[in-house]
């Protein structure tokens, strides 16, 4: 059995990869920005006083936790384009991304947010902050900071997940190499490129995450906490 | 609002009620505290002290009778809580800092989040309530970065940032050791020597009895004996009798 690789073949087609990557990252960033605030709010809304946003929170979540990306991909897909609406393959997979990543942020907030101390929230109220500036103020960022290793990691996931995207024809990573692998026939060299693509992509959100960390939680800088 | 409010207590409860499901915790309590004046409310774990306390600043919601708090109906459901709580503070056993705040912001965020402060005036305000409770050079520290007689003391200037009518402590000091317990003591000495009206939940009987003008003490949900601090060296009922007995009195 011989094995025989030929990279500059592939990698001459570097222009396409790079752009195949930072499609990834892109579509990774748009919908790491709106699935963390949908996410949020859908946590929140679970901890509603109405029965009814809190039920809609939690089917929204369960609904899409236990069906498939893929599936989730083709029925925004679809059923925009049944709807009538003529929305680009980037601009439907951000939307089907967000709506994806949004039911696992939820879950992780909702456990940043019970891991608060109830007297935490009983000190504000007797500052007279209102239920608004208590999430603002001293629930959210202390929630975040709980669950910041869960909830970035989901993220990372989900930039690993878009390859999936490939299948409504937006240009990201997979697609791009999709292409290439049939045009060169040289299957396995592609895929290991991509393979190590993915890795410093990820290795990138990771980076960072860790100076947004730096950022968002001063104090751990301060006194040297890791997260 | 009351008719006269310089000489209405700042602070009474008349016959309130309050059960957790089966059980009754509050059963017909009333006391009232005037202006300046220091009430310490004592008796055994589960005789209702802390409750009652809780009930002033609505942590809890009576089932019956009234409370009037600065004016404000406490028991009744359409009562403005913000005001409420602007014009009482309240201090709790386990301090309940923000963590992620440094203790400057711990104390600016109220004055400024509530009150509207700008923040420069909020930041002197912190400066001048630090210096009250001795911990200025913590300005800029967080509260893990701080003992818990510090921790505390900060809580109590955060408290007084918003520059309440009243002030709550329940059971500040049971957190702490001996020597902690006695800064943090200090701290509300002065306060009460300063005129600030205080209701205060405490185990310290040395303490109580140095520095309350009133005590209740509660058992079984009922005010069982009321008095100068001097009931604390010659109770008058049997309950009393036992519970300064079984503590050892500090002076």
């Amino acid at each position: 059995m011989s094995l025989q690789l030929d990279f500059p073949a592939v990698l001459e087609r570097w222009p396409s990869f790079l752009g195949g990557a930072v499609l990834t990252l892109e579509l990774a960033a748009f919908a790491t920005v709106f699935g963390a605030l949908f996410g949020t709010l859908a946590a929140v809304g679970r901890g509603s006083r109405s029965p009814l946003i809190a039920g809609a929170c939690k089917v929204y979540v369960e609904a899409i936790r236990n069906t498939p990306l893929l599936v989730q991909i083709f029925l925004v897909y679809f059923g925009l384009a049944s709807l009538g609406l003529k929305l680009s393959a980037f601009t439907v997979a951000v939307a089907a991304l967000t709506i994806n990543v949004g039911a696992y942020t939820a879950e992780i907030m909702r456990a940043g947010f019970e891991a608060i101390p109830r007297g935490q929230i009983e000190a504000a109220e007797g500052l007279a902050l209102s239920r608004l500036q208590i999430y603002w103020h001293i629930i959210l960022l202390p929630a975040i900071e709980r669950v910041y290793p869960a909830l970035t990691s989901q993220f990372v996931l989900l930039m690993l997940a878009s390859s999936v995207c490939s299948q409504i024809s937006a240009e990201e990573l997979t697609a791009v190499a999709n292409y290439i692998q049939s045009d060169t026939y040289r299957a396995f060299e592609t895929y290991i490129i991509v393979a190590v693509l993915y890795i410093i992509l990820s290795l990138v959100m990771r980076a960072g995450f860790w100076g947004l960390g730096l950022v968002l939680f001063p104090r751990r800088r301060r006194l040297g906490t890791p997260l | 609002m009351q008719q006269n409010p310089s000489s209405a207590p700042i602070v009474s409860l008349r016959d309130v009620q309050k059960s957790f499901g089966p059980l009754l915790v509050l059963d017909g309590v009333s006391f009232a505290v005037e202006r300046g004046e220091v009430l310490a409310l004592i008796g055994r774990s589960g005789s209702g002290k802390s409750t009652a306390l809780r009930c002033i600043d609505r942590f809890e919601k009576v089932d019956g009778g009234e409370i009037v708090v600065c004016g404000h109906r406490v028991d009744r459901p359409d009562v403005d809580l913000r005001a409420l709580r602007q014009d009482v503070g309240i201090v709790f056993q386990s301090y309940n800092l923000f963590p992620h705040l440094t203790i400057e912001q711990n104390i600016t965020l109220a004055p400024c989040a509530v009150k509207g402060l700008a923040a420069s005036q909020a930041k002197d305000l912190a400066r001048k309530v630090l210096a009250q409770v001795g911990l200025e050079e913590k300005l800029h520290a967080y509260p893990e970065q701080l003992s818990g007689g510090q921790q505390q003391r900060a809580a109590i200037a955060r408290s007084l940032a918003m520059q309440p009518k009243v002030m709550l402590f329940d059971e500040v000091t049971s957190a702490l050791d001996p020597e902690l317990t006695a800064e943090v003591l200090k701290v509300i000495e002065q306060l009460a020597a300063d005129g600030m009206t205080m209701v205060m939940v405490t185990h310290e009987m040395g303490f109580a009895k140095g520095i309350a003008d009133r005590i209740v003490f509660m058992h079984r949900g009922k005010v069982h004996e009321t008095g100068p601090a001097s009931i604390l060296t010659s109770p008058t009922t049997p309950e009393l009798t036992q519970f300064v007995g079984t503590g050892n009195l500090k002076s």
